[in-house]
């Protein structure tokens, strides 16, 4: 089992959930109001003469918890659906999962993953 | 509560103290010169002022929660409700301050402190505490204004312009809350509002607008307010600045406007509520000019509309060149700061004037604002100074160059126009630094840091302005 963490251009979302859907993954959790820096430069805000320099865009950042056999396939979608050429695409970290139980039922392992 | 329990008492104090006094007054006796005229039969008044004069009112009271907005667009998310409540609590302890004793201070016929040359610094009828004088018999009875060549009967009541005046009251204390956002002690607030305006905005409104003040003997013009309301608040803003000192992170932690969407439709009411407050001024106009709402009315109409287009396109281009953005905040500010300008010039300059003086405050006011950044602890959080000061201290001194009506202006005028804004500043700015020092001292005007950190929405008020989740 692996969770799957991506940080995206919130323009991008629709397109990368539109992806995930097509390869079958429906269960995805989005935050979206998360903040991040990287390689995109800021930019600034001026409000009667204070100038405000902003260096944390606004991001998406998506929580995937895959069985295995689905990770490539996850991988690729959110891929697909976010890669632009430019600078601040977002990035992808895979993580190991340790446990994931189904809360209704109590079921655990790769059956509660779904 | 301490801090709460202190304001508490303080009204309870103000209000038995001035209510012993007034159960002695003696029953509303002869007019005297800015006092209520006998009559006011139905038959006699004149219906369009009245009823102008009403609209006015209303339109002024609206000035309120548009300025609320305006301030409160301006500060951080987690401040908001306080700065709109800090704005809307002097709707409800001024405007009983008012008629329990402001009016009384500021628009009574008898002095309580005058010269031999018959110069008042101070009103006192003790029929006008409480408006007993507006009792089953004289409700009706006329306010008379002019200038001094003679009190004259207005046939507007007399409670219309009692009315009128207690909103002006009312926003000039809430104009001073630019300056204390984000670190203000509410409690202590309202102390501190309740005295200034007793002590600071009632003499000088007399000074300035009572036919016996001394400034208007003296010859000063201020048609609506630019020396009593705007200069009053800019300078007694920057006194407060002194004493609260500037807020925790400033100039280090990004503190930008949390909504500017909030403060252009503040600015948008504050605009139409200010057709109510210049307009409606025609009420003290001399016996030539009679009826008030007439010519003179209609004068500082087009005079407002005029100026604020001229200051607040002034300021979006001075700004689009200097910065590379016309901004929504700028465009905003420019057109409070037409507002201000024209506040003292609006029944006394004509028209094409009007576009000049606009102009010239809208760009005044834009490098008014940067003011506060030659000194690092100034921080004068949303321009009270940087605007309203700048701004009415600029259109008192304009009107003495620019006025037909009543006198012309030119080097003459100009020279009174000074003293009176010196004269009410250094009031205004010493009565303003005594009042604060003083609650400072013994109860503490400012926030902890922790409250300062948290944001005083839920420190003080217990609640939040945006429940988003």
């Amino acid at each position: 089992m692996r969770l799957i963490i991506a940080y995206i251009q919130p323009e991008k979302l629709n397109d990368v959930k539109d992806e995930l859907f097509k390869a079958e993954v429906y269960k995805v959790s989005v935050i979206p109001n998360a903040l991040g820096c990287g390689q995109q430069k800021g930019y600034t805000e001026t409000y009667r003469g204070q100038i405000t320099e902003i260096n944390l865009r606004m991001k998406v950042r998506l929580e995937i918890a895959v069985n295995d056999n689905f990770v490539k396939a996850t991988v690729d979608a959110i891929i697909r659906g976010a890669r632009t050429g430019k600078i601040g695409d977002g990035k992808i970290f895979i993580l190991p999962l340790e446990e994931c139980i189904r809360i209704r039922t109590g079921e655990t392992g790769g059956s509660a993953i779904g | 509560m301490r801090a709460g329990t202190w304001g508490f008492a303080s009204v309870v104090v103000v209000v038995l103290l001035v209510g012993v006094n007034a159960g002695r007054a003696e029953s509303p006796g002869a007019t005297a010169l800015g006092a209520g005229a006998a009559g006011g039969t139905s038959a006699e008044v004149d219906t369009g002022s009245t009823a102008w004069m009403l609209m006015s009112s209303a339109l002024v009271f609206l000035m309120v929660p548009g300025l609320a907005l305006f301030y409160g667009g301006m500060v951080r998310a987690k401040n908001a409700l306080n700065m709109l409540m800090c704005c809307f609590v002097s709707v409800g302890v001024i405007g009983l301050q008012w008629v329990i004793v402001g009016y009384c201070l500021a628009f009574s016929g008898v002095s309580a402190l005058t010269t031999a040359g018959g110069w008042s610094f101070l009103g006192w009828d003790p029929s006008l505490l409480f408006l007993k004088a507006f009792g089953a018999a004289d409700y009706g009875r006329f306010v008379a204004s002019g200038d001094t060549t003679g009190a004259v009967a207005t046939k507007v009541p007399e409670l219309a312009f009692v009315m009128f005046q207690g909103k002006f009251a009312i926003i000039t204390p809430a104009l001073i809350v630019g300056a204390l956002a984000e670190r203000i002690r509410f409690g202590p607030f309202v102390l501190f509002m309740l005295l200034w305006s007793t002590l600071v905005y009632d003499p000088v409104a007399h000074w300035v607008w009572n036919t016996n003040g001394w400034l208007f003997r003296y010859g000063v013009l201020d048609f609506a307010g630019g020396t009593v309301v705007h200069l009053l608040s800019g300078v007694s803003a920057l006194a407060l600045c002194l004493i609260l000192g500037p807020r925790k992170g400033y100039r280090k932690e990004p503190m930008s406007p949390h909504s500017v969407l909030l403060t252009i439709v503040g600015a948008g009411l504050l605009w139409f509520g200010w057709f109510g407050f210049n307009a409606g001024s025609a009420i003290a106009v001399p016996a030539s000019e009679l009826p008030v709402c007439g010519r003179v009315a209609a004068l500082a109409f087009t005079n407002t509309q005029i100026a604020a287009a001229a200051a607040a396109t002034a300021w979006m281009v001075v700004e689009w060149m200097v910065t590379g953005r016309p901004t929504v905040l700028g465009f905003a500010s420019g057109m409070v700061a037409g507002l201000v300008v024209i506040t003292p010039c609006a029944g006394h300059v004509v028209p094409w004037h009007s576009m000049i003086i606009g102009g010239l405050g809208g760009v005044a006011c834009f490098y008014g604002c940067r003011i506060k950044n030659l000194v690092k602890s100034f921080d004068d959080s949303l321009d009270t100074f940087g605007v309203h000061g700048v701004g009415g201290a600029l259109g008192a001194l304009l009107v003495g160059i620019f006025a037909f009506q009543p006198v012309s202006g030119g080097g003459a005028q100009f020279l009174k126009q000074l003293v009176g804004i010196v004269c009410a500043g250094a009031y205004a700015f010493a009565g303003t630094l005594l009042i604060g020092w003083a609650i400072h001292k013994v109860i503490g005007l400012r926030v902890s840091e922790e409250v300062e950190d948290d944001g005083l929405d839920i420190r003080v008020h217990g609640e939040r302005a945006y429940q988003l989740t």
